[in-house]
């Protein structure tokens, strides 16, 4: 058995001295591990950080075997976003919900699509934050559990949609969701039309999708819920709520080089 | 095993050294039975010697037969620049490199979502109440350039943002030797971006 093609490392743990397990998405084959001869090694730690663009061949003598995989480094996202610790903490987030969301060797070439594009956005587009929650709804549709915000679940009004329904996932107009503003959540405009967000939205839009990531998609995995690095982004984006901060464009280092 | 259960356990217990499989265990205990005065026995006396006395420092976390370390009872350090370190390993590697006249503090480990690392597994804590006790006028990150490193090394920059103390970090690009033909565009990146 043998594949070869693009992928973006999820994770990778060390094996030994000197060799690492790798987790990595690819779009024909989706969510695979391998074993990586070096990887824990000089040359071969820094391709396999987390986010990186590899191109990687993956052999094994059988199908359910973990098999070997050979990478090497296509571009380096996790380099280009260490210095921003915002973004730094979507990108982390982001392959940590792949890495506990997806089934392995489950091709699901949405989600590969829409992590090459969340990793283009995070890397230069000053709506970054939008971008990641847009990314998390999608895919929640990719698994299977898709929101429904294309009109109001109780009139069919397809303006001023505000709220969505924690049961259904579908979207609820303002007027219609008033009796029970308190027991549904918040959509933020963002949601449904690209654009920047401010904080508390982005929080918002991090608490939509987490609702539905956390009932639908981690709860069935068994492994105790949402990855800490998410809740440590949610940290984050409320932290910045408090500052005024949100999506911004890239900041210089916050920390001096010495 | 043909030799009894002693040398079975030794070897068990050098198996368990980084490097050592079962076989090459075995050969490092036949070589070590082979020359018992001159390897062995100041091997295990060095040994016990080590695991009576040596202890993580109080103050930084370092490894020393006396608490404080001698970096920290060092007067000769400067006592107001502060290198944060997540490991002994890396403090070692920084006192190797003659470079860092300063006292240390040792994280002991990173922030890891994999494994489970959280802040309040890290000397983080301690290390804030230092720069307050201590009048730390700068602390420097000497972290690893991974993910982990950094997102450890931004927490810590928070950390410690309450305090006003002046945070630097390593600098990070093309190293002593390397040729810019074989490195990777992100180390090429930084290095463009940290350019004097």
């Amino acid at each position: 058995m043998e594949w070869a093609e693009d992928a973006f490392v999820l994770v990778a743990r060390r094996l030994g001295e000197a060799d690492a397990v790798a987790s990595v998405l690819t779009r024909g084959h989706g969510r695979c591990a391998g074993l990586v001869r070096g990887g824990a090694g000089r040359r071969q730690g820094p391709v396999l950080q987390p986010g990186n663009r590899i191109a990687a061949r993956w052999r094994a003598r059988l199908d359910d075997q973990l098999g070997t995989l050979v990478v090497e480094l296509v571009r380096g996202h996790a380099a280009r976003l260490m210095g921003d610790p915002d973004r730094l903490a979507a990108l982390v987030s982001a392959v940590a919900v792949l890495e506990a969301a997806l089934p392995e060797r489950e091709p699901h070439p949405r989600a590969f699509d829409g992590l090459d594009a969340l990793l283009q956005r995070l890397e230069g587009d000053a709506a970054w934050g939008a971008a990641y929650v847009r990314w998390e709804v999608d895919l929640l549709a990719e698994l299977g559990f898709g929101l429904d915000l294309s009109r109001c679940a109780v009139t069919g009004a397809e303006e001023g949609l505000v709220w969505v329904s924690p049961r259904t996932g579908r979207a609820v107009s303002e007027a219609a969701g008033a009796p029970y503003a308190g027991r549904l959540l918040r959509l933020p405009a963002f949601v449904l039309a690209d654009g920047p967000a401010a904080p508390a939205d982005l929080a918002d839009g991090l608490r939509l999708s987490g609702h539905f990531l956390e009932g639908h998609v981690f709860a069935a995995t068994g492994r105790g819920g949402a990855p800490a690095a998410r809740g440590r982004l949610v940290d984050r984006i409320a932290r910045l709520a408090t500052m005024g901060g949100g999506d911004r464009p890239p900041a210089p280092p916050d920390i001096r080089e010495s | 095993m043909a030799g009894g259960p002693e040398i079975e356990r030794l070897v068990l217990l050098l198996a368990k050294l980084p490097g050592l499989g079962p076989r090459s265990a075995r050969r490092v205990a036949l070589f070590l039975l082979k020359r018992r005065a001159q390897v062995l026995e100041p091997l295990a006396a060095a040994m016990a010697d080590a695991a009576a006395k040596v202890r993580p420092c109080s103050r930084c976390g370092n490894l020393d037969t006396v608490d404080p370390c001698q970096l920290c009872r060092d007067d000769r350090r400067d006592g107001a620049i502060l290198c944060v370190v997540a490991d002994v390993a890396d403090l070692w590697a920084m006192e190797r490199s003659g470079a860092f006249l300063g006292r240390y503090h040792v994280l002991g480990g990173v922030l890891s979502a994999l494994d489970g690392v959280r802040p309040d597994d890290l000397a983080i804590g301690r290390l804030v109440d230092r720069v307050g006790a201590e009048g730390i006028s700068e602390v420097v990150l000497a972290l690893n350039a991974t993910v982990d490193g950094q997102t450890t090394a931004h927490y810590v920059a928070e950390r410690l943002e309450p305090t006003g103390v002046r945070v630097s970090r390593l600098a990070h690009g093309v190293p002593v030797g390397g040729e810019l033909d074989y490195l990777d565009e992100g180390t090429l990146a930084a290095a463009l971006k940290a350019r004097r």
